[in-house]
């Protein structure tokens, strides 16, 4: 117990700094590592509440792809060329709005009576209890029709996204063809011409 | 109470180093292995000269690279430059965690076995991108470029094909799903998941960025790729950490297809017996070698892919086979097919 304690207020202050350091750090491929610093410690705090399905499937798909491609686009930006902080006083009114929106909303849905903290004590299972296959019993049966839905509506987000990125094939341009290329045989591609050998002392 | 938890703490100190250890050494003998295998391979001899047979080379090679000058360029990312090298053996070494050696050999037993592996072998390539970008030069940051895209492309069909090992043992669970393959060697996943097995090995190879799927480090065309501006122990922690995940990935393949520690003869009648004072482990680390032999044969044997043909090769490929065999696999399950499921 103790040693879980002390992991969750490691990694509890690790979420918070490495926010406030991604939203501070001038450069953007910082930025992008503080919030992936962030989101592993997200997971472990996750996993610490038993649920590890998730936790793993945090670092699996936001920090495996998701911020991969995100650094990928980051890392060819040229960050000299980008001026800083422009607007920032006259943004200021608005960003305060929307800043005090969010606190209010997360004020109201997260609230700690919505969540019975005082009654509610920490989850606690035998070791053979494993939270992927509940996980799965409830998603395959309760939300069977949500889960589908959301499988379709990132099926359209797939498709809406390879429509935009794809304009299709320029004319004249020439591409290889794999097919060819791996049937290609040797003789296809070498003559062995027989002929006799040169002479040479027969020549002097 | 405290006293407790410190025990625990030591404890697992304990664990991990009789783990790490061995593995440090077999790197090192890895990398030796190699040299004198594709030297017999390509008619030469290998290193020969320090010791009996050059058996003392590694150590040599990695006292070397220990007295070497540590140089940081100066135009790099300084922090990020110094941490690349560890985020990368890190997670090189993380995921021997949950190994199973043999029955009840294991640092930690968890549940979700499969999905951690998954989750830290993506972490594996923020080492490689970090280093390339912080590096401040052309060449590091495109292999650190090639590495992550060919990194996220395989991960897929990888999933894949642990999908198909997961529908056939019911469980995330490493030494479970090696308890799901009890038998002989013909009652492995390795035959009736064998197109997954095959896909398996390949986005392996191509995950650990070796021949012949090596662009990110190309000697040829971008030096050395993401560690061109490394020396001294930092580049000797890259050089760790691939070596060790090469390893990783011959271990889980193991696992995963071939039985983990169970005996190849087990339940045939006379032979059984012949081989019944072998330990799991024995039989765990030399399946193993097989893997490690198959890296250096075909870092001998093929030449490198082409990038494009990399990537045809992941997304119009192998993910495809996946796919189908997964349903197969699914109808294989539902039906009880004799003697797997």
């Amino acid at each position: 117990m103790l040693i879980q304690h002390a992991l969750f207020y490691i990694f509890a202050a690790l979420a918070i700094g490495s926010g406030l350091c991604m939203i501070f750090a001038r450069n953007p491929v910082h930025s992008a590592l503080f919030l992936v610093a962030a989101f592993v410690s997200a997971a472990v705090l996750w996993i610490l509440l038993e649920a590890e399905f998730l936790g793993l499937a945090l670092i699996f798909v936001y920090v495996g792809a998701v911020m991969t491609l995100f650094l990928f686009v980051v890392m060819m930006l040229d960050t000299k060329s980008i001026p800083r902080r422009e607007g920032f006083v006259r943004y200021l009114p608005i960003a305060l709005l929307v800043v005090a929106l969010l606190v209010l909303t997360m004020l109201i849905v997260v609230a700690p009576q919505h969540f019975y903290m005082t009654s509610i004590s920490p989850p606690i299972h035998g070791e053979d209890y494993s939270n992927t296959k509940a996980l799965g019993d409830v998603l395959y049966t309760d939300y069977a029709y949500a889960f589908e839905l959301a499988a379709v509506l990132l099926l359209v987000a797939i498709v809406a996204a390879i429509s935009l990125g794809f304009r299709g094939r320029k004319r004249n341009t020439k591409a290889q063809r794999p097919q060819d290329q791996i049937s290609v045989r040797r003789e296809d591609r070498i003559r062995l011409v027989k002929m006799t050998a040169e002479n040479r002392l027969k020549n002097l | 109470m405290i006293h407790q938890a410190i025990l625990t703490l030591i404890w697992i100190v304990i664990k991990i180093v009789v783990i790490l250890i061995p593995l440090i050494l077999a790197v090192a003998y890895l990398t030796m292995a190699e040299r004198k295998i594709i030297g017999y391979m390509q008619g030469r001899i290998g290193p020969n000269r320090v010791g009996w047979m050059g058996i003392m080379q590694p150590i040599v090679d990695a006292l070397k690279l220990l007295l070497k000058e540590g140089i940081v360029p100066t135009k790099s990312s300084r922090y990020l430059f110094l941490i690349a090298p560890l985020v990368s053996f890190t997670a090189a070494l993380v995921t021997w965690a949950i190994v199973p050696f043999q029955p009840g050999v294991v640092l930690a037993n968890i549940n979700a076995g499969v999905l951690f592996i998954l989750a830290v072998t993506s972490l594996g390539v923020y080492g490689i991108l970090i280093a390339g970008w912080a590096s401040n030069s052309k060449y590091a940051i495109f292999g650190a470029l090639r590495s992550a895209a060919q990194t996220i492309s395989y991960e897929i069909a990888m999933g894949f094909a642990l999908v198909g090992v997961l529908l056939a043992a019911n469980t995330m669970n490493l030494s479970q799903i090696v308890l799901a393959q009890q038998g002989n060697i013909f009652h492995w996943f390795w035959l009736p998941l064998f197109p997954l097995f095959v896909v398996y090995w390949i986005s392996g190879v191509a995950e650990t960025n070796r021949a012949p799927f090596d662009v990110a480090e190309g000697e040829s065309e971008i030096v050395a790729g993401f560690h061109i501006e490394y020396s001294g122990i930092s580049f000797a922690l890259f050089f760790l950490a691939e070596y060790a995940s090469m390893i990783l990935i011959s271990a889980l393949a193991v696992i995963f297809f071939l039985g983990g520690w169970l005996s190849p003869f087990a339940g045939i009648p006379v032979v059984e017996h012949w081989f019944a004072f072998v330990p799991g482990m024995i039989w765990f680390l030399l399946k193993m070698t097989i893997f490690l032999y198959l890296y250096l044969w075909m870092r001998a044997t093929f030449p490198r892919y082409r990038y494009d043909q990399i990537m045809r090769l992941g997304w119009k490929v192998l993910i495809p086979v996946t796919l189908v065999w997964i349903v197969v696999v699914g109808l294989m399950v539902e039906l009880h097919v004799k003697p797997w499921f």
